[in-house]
């Protein structure tokens, strides 16, 4: 060790092959390595961090605009006229409340602009209206101030999410309108107009002519009491520029207004591309800044059942659907399950049978839920009749799979459970079955409780069994019982985000929203019973 | 009606429950520790015997008498129904019940009013008499054991007998279970087998179920065999679960490996939970954000680099599968990777190595076969996984193995043929059972190598 090596570093210690420079650079390499192993593992679990808050921050993002809806106040004619008191069912309601909707604007008088304006109330105001004067007749008999819940598009819209929509901004020069109303040439007092049309994809033709299509941002100018949009400019003589336009509402007079007296709203998303028109946007606006449109509490999609129309549709009824499907897997599963797991944990002599359950039930666990679905369509509804759709089958099918996930927990809690307290229940004379009753079962209950919980969460999740046996039916009515038609809110979610109305986007996420909070509830009380009354010998 | 059969039942065996423990005491006048058994016991006895019977018939009746009751109608009703095919038959005999007891009616005629007004005769009588059969059966039944009660009768052994076949019964449910799932599946299987040879069906590259139609209603007979081939179909699911591992295997064992052996506590505390709501997230959820997040999103980023993405590509349903499957892979890594022993990190450490070194080449080797294992469990989850696909993955049948495309599952063709008006006898139906059986037969070889894979591999420590 001293003699043949005689070279000493620079510390002055004899240099060996664990401590030359080779070895020192492949120390270096390695702990290198050894910290990008520990990053690797640590952006991994990073990863999945990441991905658990994006997906909930989308959904949340998504979800929170549903939990309000728009809300029109119209004055509704409710004379004896309109509604017969003696014949309420009689009456048109929505053209009752279509009527005072274009009462409002006066200046709407084409067929095709009327359909449009009418179109900005829910298709099913009418229905709320009936409900609402059955309940409380002493709105009739005159006018009376109502909000009715706004259509899906104008709902989006105002909430922001349909177009981008510029403040109001005056405009720095005189604007000189031809007509009042019509198809009109407006006059700029300078030609800036024109570089904020090329800005706004505006498509150059001869002569500097600039055509605003729909493929282009709109832009709305507000002046004289009126709204016209620009449809095309070329530049005018002296530095002007000439634009034609379409008044949308009304304008006064055509006296010019002056500089900062006109105003430019520009509507960024192209008309093409968004699902509301110029001539809705401009009415909203006008109502809302008429202080007609309320926001409120959206408890129309609390409360009532599934329905085509975004702003009508609801989730209680898949809610009360989801609920009576658990109730019946409960009702199945639990006492099977805990049935199952007590005999094979207690009695079970090892035998063929037993064995061949055992690896039965972990064969099921891992079986693909949709083949549940299978086995419910087949035997449930095919071999036995049963109805479709209805919550007690799809909570049998639920339950089946439920089951294995019930029986292997309850077993660990049975198993948990010292042989001490067995044995001393038999050493004072109790049977086998009444110390399995009387002492084992009840300590090993909330162990028990705890994985029913989380199987039940598991099956309020579960979504592709129950669309093979058709709970995916569009079912508007709320189930009444266990065989009436129903869906469930996972299978609602899926049907709503299949639609292509852009309001159950939101609404999907709302009801996403719902079930997890549902599940979180439960895994809530699963984690509480585990604290509290878990006991470990 | 029934209903309030069955709650008679119930107040009887309360009663009887009640009458059999009095009677116990009294049979021994009052000195309960003369009697064999617990006065409980033998009111059970009872209360067993008085509603036991009773009950079991119920339930048998409930299970038969829709098929009895539709058969007589159509045994009743065949000359309307000759010449009709079997969905026909179906519809009408499904009016006619609707027409009966409630509920959604297609359409009514004459011949359906009178099978609906038979039906309900029908009904009536036999309702007649499962209260007949279950009242005699409560009453003679609460007669034998009435008349058994005495000091030493032995009513403990009897209770205790019946629940321990209460309880061997329930065991059996999953057997029956896995019974029925095979039988089903084999039966439809075999059926489609009828229409379309199976070797058509395995090997086929060609597979359009939509439009499989050489006829209608009772025409449908002749099936075009050739568009029946699940090559395609198997492709995309192969290539969406290779995906999905891809994201799922690498992340959810790394995090695994750093739970395990780097985490310090309080890093566990909360990744731990966020792994376990990930994995407690349903499905339709992570479908959800596939269709309307991930797949735009890709789609975006394919069309900045020049690439042609589908909306509804492989690569976006695999992702978010492969998200889905990270807890799945790395709770099952955290059992393997922890049951191997201390002592052989400590011997590694005790020669120098590094920890990661210690992981790489001593851990994971031991728990080689365990995180195997783990994987063959995620593919065969990724395999069945259902929801996903169903929402984020194309439908059209596409036998490619490039991510940007649309391709199809088993499982999503086997939610399109069966979501929606079904003909239970055509072999677009049928063609979903036969998927499902592969589909079953796929997981549970998985499953079973997983298993086989632990056992034989599976390095003895202790």
């Amino acid at each position: 060790m001293t003699d043949a090596i005689s070279s000493f570093g620079a510390v002055g210690r004899p240099v060996s092959i664990h401590t030359d420079r080779a070895a020192k650079a492949r120390l270096k390499g390695r702990y290198r390595t050894e910290t990008w192993f520990k990053w690797l593992g640590a952006a991994a679990v990073a990863l999945a961090g990441l991905f658990l808050v994006l997906l909930l921050s989308t959904i949340v993002t998504q979800a929170i605009p549903a939990l309000r809806q728009n809300y029109l106040t119209l004055p509704i004619d409710l004379s004896a006229a309109k509604v017969d008191p003696a014949k309420l069912d009689a009456a048109n309601y929505d053209a009752i409340a279509q009527e005072a909707l274009t009462a409002k604007f006066s200046d709407v008088t084409s067929r095709q602009d009327k359909r449009l304006l009418r179109g900005l109330i829910s298709t099913g105001t009418g229905v709320f209206l009936r409900k609402d004067i059955a309940a409380d007749p002493g709105m009739l008999g005159g006018t009376v101030d109502y909000a009715v819940p706004l259509d899906d598009f104008a709902d989006l819209y105002l909430k922001g999410l349909l177009a981008d929509v510029g403040s109001d901004e005056a405009i720095s020069t005189s604007v000189t309108p031809s007509e009042t109303s019509g198809d009109i040439d407006l006059t700029f007092g300078d030609d800036a107009m024109l570089t904020l049309a090329r800005g706004h994809g505006a498509t150059e033709g001869e002569n500097g002519m600039l055509t605003l299509t729909s493929g282009a941002s709109s832009l709305l100018v507000a002046f004289n009491g009126g709204m016209v949009k620009l449809t095309a400019l070329s530049p005018g003589t002296n530095g002007t520029a000439v634009a034609k336009g379409t008044v949308i509402e009304a304008l006064d007079s055509t006296a010019p207004a002056a500089s900062g007296q006109a105003f430019l709203r520009v509507i960024d998303t192209p008309e093409a591309s968004r699902k509301i028109s110029d001539k809705m946007i401009v009415w909203l606006d006008t109502l809302k800044s008429a202080g007609l449109i309320e926001s409120r509490f959206n408890s129309i999609f609390f409360f009532t059942g599934a329905s085509r129309e975004p702003e009508l549709a609801g989730v209680w009824g898949a809610v009360v659907g989801s609920f009576l499907t658990m109730i019946v897997t409960l009702a199945i599963a639990f006492p099977i399950g805990v049935s199952a797991a007590i005999y094979l944990e207690e009695f079970a002599p090892k035998n063929r049978l037993t064995t061949i359950i055992e690896v039965n039930i972990n064969n099921l666990a891992a079986v693909p839920s949709i083949v549940f679905g299978l086995l419910g369509l087949a035997v449930f509804l095919n071999f036995f009749g049963m109805p479709r759709s209805a919550p007690v089958v799809g909570g049998m099918v639920l339950a089946l799979m439920t089951l294995p996930i019930i029986i292997i927990a309850s077993r660990a809690s049975l198993r948990a459970v010292p042989p001490s307290i067995r044995e001393a229940a038999l050493g004072i004379g109790a049977s086998k079955v009444q110390t399995v009753f009387h002492h084992v079962l009840p300590l090993a209950m909330p162990g028990i409780m705890t994985g029913t919980i989380l199987g039940m969460a598991h099956a309020l999740g579960e979504t592709a069994p129950l669309l093979m046996i058709g709970m995916v039916a569009f079912i508007v009515d709320i189930p009444g019982g266990f065989t009436d038609p129903a869906t469930i809110l996972p299978v609602q979610i899926f049907m709503w985000a299949d639609f292509p109305e852009a309001g159950f986007q939101q609404k999907t996420s709302a009801a996403i929203l719902i079930l997890l909070l549902f599940l979180v509830i439960m895994n809530a009380i699963a984690v509480i019973l585990r604290r509290r009354f878990e006991r470990r010998w | 009606m029934v209903g309030y059969l069955v709650v008679l039942l119930l107040l009887l065996a309360a009663a009887a429950y009640w009458i059999g423990r009095t009677r116990a005491i009294a049979s021994v006048n009052g000195d309960v520790a003369r009697l064999h058994s617990l006065p409980g016991q033998h009111g059970m006895f009872l209360a067993l015997f008085a509603a036991g019977p009773a009950l079991l018939a119920i339930v048998l009746w409930s299970l038969v008498t829709p098929g009895i009751e539709s058969s007589i109608i159509a045994d009743r009703f065949s000359s309307e129904l000759s010449g009709m095919g079997v969905p026909q038959v179906e519809a009408f005999i499904r009016d006619a019940r609707a027409m009966a007891f409630g509920g959604v009616v297609g359409f009514a005629d004459p011949a359906k009013e009178a099978a609906a007004a038979a039906y309900k005769s029908i009904h009536t009588t036999s309702t007649w008499i499962i209260w007949a059969v279950a009242l005699v059966l409560s009453a003679s039944g609460f007669y034998w054991a009435y008349s058994r009660i005495a000091q030493a009768y032995r009513a403990r052994h009897v209770v205790e007998r019946v629940l321990r076949a209460f309880l061997i019964a329930c065991s059996v449910v999953a057997i029956l279970t896995t019974i029925g799932i095979v039988l089903s599946l084999i039966f439809e299987s075999l059926r489609f087998f009828q229409q379309v040879p199976f070797y058509k069906f395995l090997f086929g590259t060609h597979w359009s179920p939509q439009s499989a139609f050489t006829g209608a209603g009772t025409e449908a007979g002749a099936v075009n065999q050739d568009i029946f081939g699940m090559v395609p179909l198997f492709a995309g699911t192969l290539l969406i679960t290779f995906i999905a591992m891809l994201v799922a295997a690498p992340i959810g064992l790394m995090a695994a490996i750093y739970l395990s052996d780097y985490a310090s506590k309080s890093v566990r505390a909360v990744a731990k939970p966020v792994l376990e709501i990930l994995a407690g997230i349903p499905t339709v959820v992570y479908g959800f954000f596939a269709a309307l997040t991930v797949a735009p999103y890709f789609r975006g980023i394919g069309e900045s680099l020049g690439l042609n993405v589908a909306s509804e590509s492989a690569l976006a349903a695999g992702v978010v599968m492969g998200i889905m499957i990270i807890p799945f892979v790395s709770s099952l890594s955290d059992d393997v990777i922890n049951a191997v022993p201390q002592s052989l990190r400590d011997g590694s450490a005790g020669l120098g190595a590094t920890k990661s070194e210690t992981i790489r080449k001593v851990v994971l080797p031991a728990a080689l076969p365990g995180i195997v294992s783990a994987m063959l469990l995620a593919v065969s989850r990724a395999i069945g996984e259902t929801m996903i696909v169903v929402m984020a993955a194309g439908l059209a049948a596409n036998l490619t193995a490039n991510p940007l495309e649309a391709v199809t599952t088993v499982t999503v063709q086997i939610v399109t043929l069966l979501v929606g008006d079904q003909e239970f006898d055509s072999a677009k139906t049928l063609a979903a059972f036969a998927l499902g059986l592969v589909l079953f037969c796929i997981t549970l070889t998985l499953n079973i190598v997983a298993l086989r894979v632990v056992q034989k591999y599976r390095e003895q420590y202790d």
